[in-house]
């Protein structure tokens, strides 16, 4: 009896064997490409990982529909395999792993969020698969010689330093003081590191330095120091939580500063959940529909940004613009290469050098975009108090002149 | 004027959290069990003064329509897992809490997104002092309403049928049975209470703060602690205990920066935990 039961279990544990090693697919089957990726449709990233999929999605399908990518002479079609990685590194691992080894992937896209990007970029490099991802921008994943990963996306580092710059002109040239709260994780700290360079950099002073633990969400203490010190600049990072805490608590405890510099403002919907509240806030931004950059694929920002919303009912986030923009690097890529050879495509990813309606891309040796600024926008609200974002810096791209200083809330 | 400040800060958070610690308090006295998913059903209660803002009813309405909602959940709750774990050691229900608070999470992030959000009350500001010292309305009207529910919650148990049941149930179980007293359903209610403080705490916490699905288990670790160190059933205790964490904190975050604000908080019940332990051992009667 109990023999049975064994031989039973082994037979299943072979026919399950073979009924996935039989449904696996090859890199390139029949006229498709299939790329991997896993991405948080479940957990705390949830939202920005289905703004990623439908970023991926957008472009699949416009790239398809628009002639699909020419490789020896044949014309094939992107597909793409998902996953749901439930927001954690270690199954993002696990699923990077399963992409590769039994769904045969040979080439994949990024998951949301530099945490997860990092788990699953070792992986990657040990099979030598060419990695394009459009959602990790921790510093961290630049400096650790990785071959096969590129990001379309500019490094943390360079999120708010821009903010910096734009006080001190403001500033006659001078030095100002800056007062900061960042969050203690990977992204927020690069920023922070970023923002101390740029201090370093202009001569400028930090007078407040605080680290915001993750599950606090009272910075109430921070912004008596504010008071306090009264800087000339108060940057804050701690994604969508950090953003809404900060203006709930800077409206309500009435603080006053002359600029305020934040990142992840349109992924807390800033202007929609706090209204009037979040005026003059100045974000980082990886893009803005107004940049006037062109491609073939979706002409511009603001043909991207009405065309998305078409499709999925809202306005597109810079994350999916990012993740839309990450299928015409792969799509120029194979061309260029005219190849599947993985170490080909890697090396044709090595050298792009293109524009997208996202902005330029070119990769510097450890794999980020050096070629695409970070712009900045300023909340702007009218009378009625329907606020927009409008770019402000750098100049070259600003629809809006900055206000600044920002005005006292005993006069707003 | 800044330690007059972050003492009105802290207390005024202090209270807040000393109403979710009530409710831990009170069902950890009387069914023994320590309910890890405390802070999902504060957030849960949360996302209900948040619908109700989103439907443009006033979110501060929450703090009646939140508790009743939860009352129902916390019956719910009782009926499908705790009561079958409630005569169980403390180990069987803190595994079936921490089930419920990862079910809660996930179902909460299906429900309702994973986006962070809060419910705009638009109460202004406080300025004492000469506007050196800056009270958001939000966070008094917070402290307010726990006060209040609070101190209803003292007289019902004082005065009311199911109080005296509920504290005789804490006091001794098995004898409150001998005499009549239907047990089971002082469970019951007894869960049902705590999860309607837990939804008026978040209401109040949608109003002042943000709300999350995975933003529950700071509460749950906040209300334990200032349990631990009021001792169960002592009210004053954890009203205290609540406010004086929370000037603490603030007092901590200013001094020694915000870093090190969580740590001082557990380094703080390091210290009260070895105090009792030096306490308790000089009492200690050995049997010989």
């Amino acid at each position: 009896m109990r023999l049975n039961k064994i031989i039973l279990s082994f037979v299943s544990a072979l026919v399950i064997l073979f009924s996935t090693s039989v449904a696996s697919f090859a890199k390139v089957v029949g006229d498709k490409i299939i790329l991997g990726a896993a991405i948080s449709l479940t957990g705390k990233y949830s939202s920005n990982g289905v703004h990623t999929q439908n970023g991926y999605n957008m472009a699949v399908d416009r790239i398809n529909s628009m002639g699909g990518v020419k490789v020896g002479g044949k014309t094939y079609k992107f597909d793409i395999i998902y996953y749901d990685d439930e927001s954690n590194p270690k199954r993002a691992a696990q699923l990077a792993e399963r992409l590769i080894s039994q769904d045969g992937v040979e080439f994949m896209l990024g998951p949301y969020s530099s945490g997860l990007t990092k788990a699953i970029a070792p992986v990657t490099e040990k099979y030598g698969v060419p990695m394009v991802e459009a959602n990790g921008a921790s510093r961290s994943l630049f400096t650790k010689g990785y071959k096969y990963l590129f990001a379309v996306l500019a490094p943390a580092n360079l999120y708010l330093d821009v903010a910096i710059d734009l006080a001190v002109e403001k500033n006659n040239g001078k030095g100002v003081t800056v007062a900061m709260a960042f969050e203690q994780d990977a992204f927020s700290q690069d920023v922070r590191l970023g923002v101390l360079d740029a201090i370093k950099r202009t001569g400028s002073k930090k007078v407040i330095d605080d680290k915001l633990p993750k599950e606090l969400n009272d910075m109430a203490a921070t912004l008596v120091k504010v008071k306090q010190m009264k800087p000339d600049v108060l940057v804050v990072s701690g994604h969508t939580k950090g953003a809404l805490t900060a203006i709930r608590q800077i409206s309500e405890m009435k603080v006053d500063v002359p600029m305020l510099a934040m990142t992840h403002c349109d992924a807390a919907k800033l202007s929609k959940q706090h209204g009037k509240n979040s005026q003059y806030a100045l974000c980082a931004s990886q893009w803005h529909k107004t940049l006037t950059y062109k491609d073939d694929f979706f002409k511009d920002g603001m043909t991207y940004d009405a065309d998305f919303t078409k499709e999925f009912g809202y306005a597109p986030p810079y994350q999916a613009a990012e993740s839309s923009a990450a299928l015409l690097v792969f799509k120029d890529a194979f061309e260029r290469a005219n190849s599947f050879d993985q170490k080909k495509v890697r090396d044709a990813l090595a050298a792009t050098n293109m524009q997208t309606f996202y902005g330029n891309i070119k990769f510097a040796p450890g794999g980020q975009n050096v070629d695409k600024p970070m712009v900045l926008f300023q909340v702007m609200c009218d009378d009625a108090g329907k606020c927009e974002n409008k770019v402000v810096a750098p100049t070259k791209w600003a629809s809006a002149k900055l206000i600044h200083p920002i005005p006292s809330w005993s006069k707003r | 004027m800044i330690s007059v400040q972050a003492c009105l800060d802290g207390i005024l958070l202090g209270i807040l959290f000393a109403l979710i610690a009530y409710g831990m308090a009170l069902q950890w006295g009387v069914m023994n069990i320590i309910n890890i998913a405390q802070g999902d059903l504060v957030i849960l209660g949360g996302y209900i003064a948040y619908f109700m803002y989103l439907y443009g009813i006033h979110p501060a309405w929450g703090v009646i329509v939140a508790p009743v909602i939860m009352y129902f959940v916390g019956i719910a709750i009782y009926k499908l897992v705790i009561n079958k774990v409630v005569d169980r050691d403390l180990f069987i229900s803190i595994l079936a809490t921490f089930g419920i608070s990862i079910l809660f999470m996930q179902l909460m992030n299906f429900a309702f997104g994973a986006d962070v959000v809060l419910a705009n009350s638009d109460y202004g500001t406080t300025m004492l002092f000469n506007n050196n010292v800056v009270l958001p309305n939000s966070k008094i009207f917070s402290a307010f309403i726990s006060i209040l529910f609070a101190i209803c919650l003292v007289i019902y148990m004082k005065k009311s049928k199911l109080g005296r049941a509920i504290r005789a149930t804490a006091q001794n179980a098995r004898a409150a049975k001998i005499l009549g007293v239907d047990t089971e359903k002082v469970y019951a209610a007894t869960f049902g209470i705590n999860a309607a403080l837990c939804g008026v705490a978040g209401a109040l916490i949608s109003i002042t703060f943000t709300i999350h699905p995975y933003m529950g288990l700071p509460y749950t670790i906040r209300s334990f602690m200032i349990v631990i160190v009021a001792g169960l059933g002592n009210l004053p205790g954890v009203a205290m205990s609540g406010m004086g964490l929370g000037v603490f904190e603030e007092f901590a975050d200013y001094i020694l920066g915000t870093e090190f604000r969580i740590g001082s908080v557990f380094l703080l019940l390091v210290l009260i935990l070895i105090y009792r332990r030096f306490k308790l051992s000089r009492k200690r009667e050995y049997l010989k």
